[in-house]
């Protein structure tokens, strides 16, 4: 079954969201910043927002149709929805939380099927215990199992796993892969995390402001970011303006300056001419850095600078150096304690020119 | 001990706490989740009786139960009796008087409910009464008994409205309290006495049972 959306909604803080797509059985991600309209989107599926105008359907069962007033109630709809917060019941077992939408069926034949659902998402041993006595992880699950064990004709899913240790996402993920490998309902999978999107999105749908920017997978849509826009929510962490001062043919490359820097670095040569204004941008994770000036290295972009600032963010460390301009970098702990890396500390950093990408600046082009 | 007032107290006391209960419970649900714009309006008549004299409020009832008022003539003609100074009209004058006191605790356990709980209920398929009574009841339970509570103690311990709308008639209208100021004016200190002790461990007893109830853990709340 297909779910096909088709809506408009004038939202409070001034923007519309407007906005088309068919989501077909399997994964399709939601990707876009905060307050891009994802979630307003999951809400007006489920029927727990309202649409200004549109249709919402579900194979051939409509939602919504804004022309014909129709507007199936919540409970009706049959769609399974993870909210952020997971919102499990706190004062119900997980058996109970798992079993609350089967309240139609025999009490034994719910039982079996909290069982199955249970097996499935490897919470057995937890079924006895309420939510505040089970991990993040092992709560996601419990979430993912009460939505599924209705058997929805699709899956809405509010960025639920953004908490969790990338491991155990990728795991949770799979058991849900797993899960509707046979059952094939279209799952809708919100998140502004550019490595969820890439590990668990068969189709990506990019939003800004309320309005689809790209779509198509993951690779396609974050890995050639058409408008700079696009990369500064695709994941890089690092986007500049700069001005492009000499274009080499011969090796594809070409020089930038960062603007208001004397910040000079070499970029895949792209279609922008001399003097152009341009937006280069650099995931934080491509980044590398050193204690001491680097020799010998085939990576031309080499710059000096100083630690600003280190931080964790999960198992990650996130430096950020001033070198000329501020660069964002991402490194393991085990790196950042080799570099013995501390605020204030002078720091190199490496960038390969194909780790640069360059978009035109909108409003030059 | 005046156990004819006490006996009377307790019994109007527990009518009116229990037809708050029932009434309370819908009004709170209906200003905390109503999307309407008006539920302030509502909000504050409920909760007038808290700043308002009590006097004035015994006044205003007595002018409807009387025989100007279109509401008391149409009680004369039903039962053949004015509802003021009678034990029917005390309990009528109780209801509003405790409202509040009923509502508000009911109200605040409802708002503080995480509202995608109920919205997860409806996505799972319930309709609006499961909801209410498989989620938002459990989760507000002690709520719901600190305000019954709260209101049997408010009605217990009233004494303006009660002295406006019900006089003093033995075993009809007298109250403790009404009792207790009436020793006073009698000089009886000792009657006085032991009564007022008797409701300083009532009200204790009671503030015990309400701070006592909220310091439970959510996890050892009564499965629904």
């Amino acid at each position: 079954m297909t779910l096909a959306v088709h809506l408009t909604k004038r939202l409070h803080d001034g923007f519309a969201l407007d906005v088309a797509f068919l989501a077909e059985p399997g994964v399709t991600i939601l990707f876009g910043a905060s307050g891009s309209g994802k979630t307003t989107i999951l809400r007006c599926v489920a029927g727990l927002a309202r649409p200004d105008a549109g249709r919402i359907a579900i194979g051939d069962r409509t939602l919504f149709n804004g022309d014909s007033g129709v507007s199936l109630p919540v409970p009706d709809r049959r769609i399974g929805y993870v909210f952020q917060q997971l919102a499990l019941f706190p004062h119900l077992t997980v058996a109970r939380n798992i079993g609350y939408g089967l309240a139609d069926l025999s009490r034994a034949e719910r039982q079996a099927r909290v069982a199955e659902a249970a097996e499935s998402f490897r919470i057995v041993n937890l079924l006895e215990r309420r939510p505040g006595q089970i991990s993040g992880g092992e709560r996601q699950r419990a979430a993912l199992a009460r939505a599924l064990v209705t058997q929805p004709a699709a899956l809405l899913l509010d960025e639920p796993l953004s908490a969790l240790d990338y491991a155990i996402q990728l795991h949770i993920m799979d058991d849900l892969r797993r899960w509707n490998a046979e059952r094939r309902i279209p799952i809708l999978y919100v998140t502004h995390s550019h490595r969820e999107a890439f590990a668990l999105g068969e189709r990506l749908i990019a939003l800004e402001h309320g309005r689809i920017l790209a779509s198509g997978s993951p690779h396609e849509v974050l890995d050639h970011p058409a408008q700079a826009p696009l990369a500064e929510i695709a994941g890089f962490e690092n986007v500049f303006g700069a001005t492009v001062v000499a274009r080499r043919e011969r090796t594809g490359t070409m020089q930038c300056v960062l603007t208001g820097t004397f910040t000079e670095l070499e970029v895949p040569l792209g279609v922008a001419p001399e003097g152009a204004a341009v937006q280069v941008a650099i995931r934080a994770g491509d980044i590398l850095l050193a204690d001491r000036e680097p020799v010998g290295l085939s990576a031309r972009n080499v710059l000096a600078g100083v630690v600003l600032d280190l931080g964790m963010h999960g198992a990650t460390v996130v430096a950020t150096v001033e070198a000329g301009a501020r660069f964002v970098v991402h490194l393991t702990p085990g790196g950042a304690d080799t570099l013995g890396l501390r605020p204030g500390a002078r720091a190199w950093l490496i960038i390969k020119t194909y780790s640069c990408r360059v978009a035109r600046s909108p409003w030059h082009s | 001990m005046d156990w004819e007032a006490l006996w009377l107290t307790a019994r109007l006391a527990t009518i009116v706490s229990g037809i708050l209960l029932v009434v309370s419970v819908p009004l709170a649900h209906w200003i905390v989740f109503s999307r309407r714009r008006w539920t302030f309006l509502v909000e504050s008549i409920v909760s007038l009786p808290l700043v308002l004299p009590p006097t004035v409020l015994g006044f205003y009832l007595l002018m409807a139960m009387g025989t100007r008022s279109p509401l008391g003539r149409l009680w004369i003609d039903w039962t053949g009796h004015p509802l003021a100074f009678t034990f029917e009209g005390l309990v009528v004058a109780s209801l509003f008087y405790s409202l509040p006191f009923a509502v508000q605790p009911i109200a605040t356990a409802f708002s503080q409910i995480d509202p995608t709980l109920r919205e997860a209920s409806a996505t799972l398929g319930a309709a609006p009464l499961r909801t209410f009574f498989r989620v938002v009841l459990p989760l507000s339970i002690e709520g719901v008994i600190a305000g019954a509570v709260l209101s049997f103690a408010h009605t217990v311990g009233e004494f303006g409205v009660v002295l406006m709308v019900g006089g003093n008639l033995p075993g009809v209208t007298r109250t403790v309290s009404i009792a207790i100021y009436d020793h006073v004016q009698a000089l009886q200190y000792r009657e006085a006495t032991v009564t007022a002790l008797f409701m300083l461990a009532f009200a204790f007893a009671v503030l015990l049972a309400v701070y006592g109830l909220r310091r439970r853990p959510l996890a050892a709340a009564p499965l629904a």
